[in-house]
């Protein structure tokens, strides 16, 4: 349990290398998780043959969603959005290193629904974007 | 393990009735539990009430004609006549038994607002209400365009009395508030307000959820008309709770749900209600729970009501202190004087689930989010905070406890 937080979620949640917002931007997408107030937006930057080039996270949360948030961004970089659609919830608990219970599980695929929603052109993000994977 | 009776007068060793906080939580640390605003733990007797029903005398209640019907009965009616002295009700007719606070907010809303409140008919709440106390007005305000009015809550966390005044001008039908603030701690100064709304000319609903189960209430005294509480955060059972409202408003309403139990007599076509307080008791009841209230009313009045607030302010007094001296630590809410045992805050830069996760590790219980009173953290401009919350198997040892895990998840975190 301890290892929740571990160095690297410590780390990238003091000091995130993925932290702004880009304008203009390919896609973007805002969503909060109403049960914590956790909220994030995430911009992209596309290149003509879809692979993203540049990507940054605003807004506020737990250590938990800023560490994902940051990892899950430069992870992406370099993909194409059609790998941006295949992420599963696997691939963020991968990155973060750690297991979660199911009330700080929605903390860490927060950005994960967020940036699916983008690139996906949804008005509305729903769970079924990260469940099931 | 010390059963109830042993426990009265000795505070010191309390925890011993309250199996689970004997426990260690995941982390292999003591529990330490500061979440009884959410549900307070329950002592021995009241598991032993509900296990004694289950195993001796389980039956459905007020109609059979056995051994095992009647000792039901018998129970159930019985914890319905202790709850009515302990909450200073006048009568057995004024206590309903209902899920809980929030259902009985909504059986107000539901058959008493739905009979007496028109389209422009205004509902006097305060920006420090419960979702359980906002959103049941919302919907009525939906269906029937009554109008909703806030008192506000100022930066200390207190109602604004003087604009209190002012908007009973507006004629309000309805006032109903929050009688201790689940988040803030705030305990509104019930009787004055009520006597103000009553001379405005509008009933009066107090939510009793915080207070009932921390200090001495009496529904006469107060002259509230109806006043909600749930049993599961006064050492009670989850799912049940009560309605108190005075008997001629009872009388006057139709009824809330339809089914067996709240009828007199049923044709195809038509039925006659029955009386207080059955018709607003639809179906079988949560007759384990109900009895288990009733043994969770006897074990707070053992102790004493005056104890059990003693105590508590005791704790919040000192955990004021020690939390207040922090710089980094910042408090919701008034002063000690006029809070209950709730401490709610935020920490520079660590945020509420951080810390929640952090003091589980510790052993420590506590709640992070926005309690739902997500309006009222709008108001302070915070998306959540931490909250401590204190009971009568709480000691100073606990606060220290929290103070040493906090000054750990800054040091972590911060």
């Amino acid at each position: 349990m301890d290892d929740l937080y571990r160095e690297l979620i410590i780390e990238r949640n003091r000091s995130p290398h993925y932290r702004g917002e880009l304008d203009p931007n390919d896609y973007t997408f805002q969503d909060e998780n109403p049960l914590c107030g956790d909220n994030i937006r995430i911009d992209v930057r596309t290149d003509d043959a879809g692979i993203i080039t540049e990507a940054a996270f605003s807004g506020h949360g737990c250590a938990i969603s800023q560490a994902s948030s940051d990892l899950l961004i430069e992870f992406v970089i370099g993909k194409s959005v059609e790998d941006v659609k295949r992420l599963t919830k696997e691939d963020v608990l991968n990155l973060l290193g750690i297991q979660l219970g199911p009330v700080r599980l929605k903390c860490a695929l927060l950005p994960l629904k967020v940036i699916k929603a983008g690139v996906y052109g949804l008005t509305e993000a729903t769970d079924d974007l990260v469940e099931g994977a | 393990m010390k059963d109830c009776k042993q426990i009265i007068g000795e505070m010191d060793t309390i925890k011993e009735t309250f199996p689970a906080l004997g426990r260690q939580t995941t982390s292999g640390a003591d529990l330490v539990y500061l979440d009884s605003a959410a549900t307070s733990q329950k002592p021995e007797c009241v598991l032993q009430a509900m296990d004694d029903y289950y195993r001796r005398s389980n039956a459905n209640i007020h109609r059979g004609i056995h051994t095992l019907a009647e000792e039901a009965t018998a129970a159930y009616e019985g914890a319905r006549q202790r709850i009515a002295t302990f909450i200073g009700a006048a009568s057995y007719k004024e206590v309903i038994f209902t899920r809980n606070a929030t259902e009985s907010i909504n059986l107000v809303a539901y058959a008493w607002g739905r009979k007496n409140l028109k389209a422009g008919d205004v509902v006097l709440l305060t920006e420090m209400e419960h979702h359980a106390n906002l959103v049941p007005w919302q919907m009525l305000a939906e269906e029937r365009g009554i109008r909703l009015a806030f008192i506000s809550v100022t930066e200390e966390g207190l109602l604004e009395l003087d604009q209190y005044e002012e908007m009973l001008q507006l004629e309000p039908k309805l006032v109903s508030f929050i009688h201790m603030s689940n988040v803030l701690g705030t305990i509104n100064p019930a009787k004055e307000m009520i006597r103000k709304a009553k001379a405005a000319g509008a009933v009066t609903l107090l939510d009793g959820a915080q207070s009932v189960p921390h200090f001495a209430v009496d529904v006469q005294d107060l002259d509230v008309d109806f006043f909600a509480f749930s049993g599961h955060k006064m050492c009670g059972p989850t799912g049940v709770g009560v309605l108190y409202g005075r008997e001629a408003l009872l009388q006057a309403m139709p009824p809330f749900l339809g089914g067996g139990d709240m009828i007199r007599k049923v044709h195809l076509r038509s039925f006659t209600p029955n009386e207080l307080p059955y018709k607003f008791e639809a179906g079988t009841s949560a007759i384990a729970e109900a009895i288990g209230l009733g043994a969770a009313v006897d074990f707070l009045e053992k102790i004493g009501m005056s104890h059990v607030t003693a105590h508590e302010r005791e704790l919040t007094r000192y955990a004021m202190q020690v939390m207040g001296d922090i710089p980094w630590i910042h408090i919701l809410g008034p002063g000690a004087e006029q809070r209950g045992g709730v401490i709610s805050f935020t920490l520079d830069g660590v945020h509420p689930h951080d810390i929640a996760q952090l003091l589980d590790w510790d052993g420590i219980a506590v709640r992070a989010g926005h309690h739902c009173a997500m309006p009222l953290h709008e108001k302070f401009n915070i998306s959540a905070t931490t909250r401590a919350s204190f009971y009568i198997y709480n000691d100073l040892s606990d606060v220290d406890a929290l103070v040493a895990s906090l000054r750990r998840v800054k040091e972590k975190l911060g």
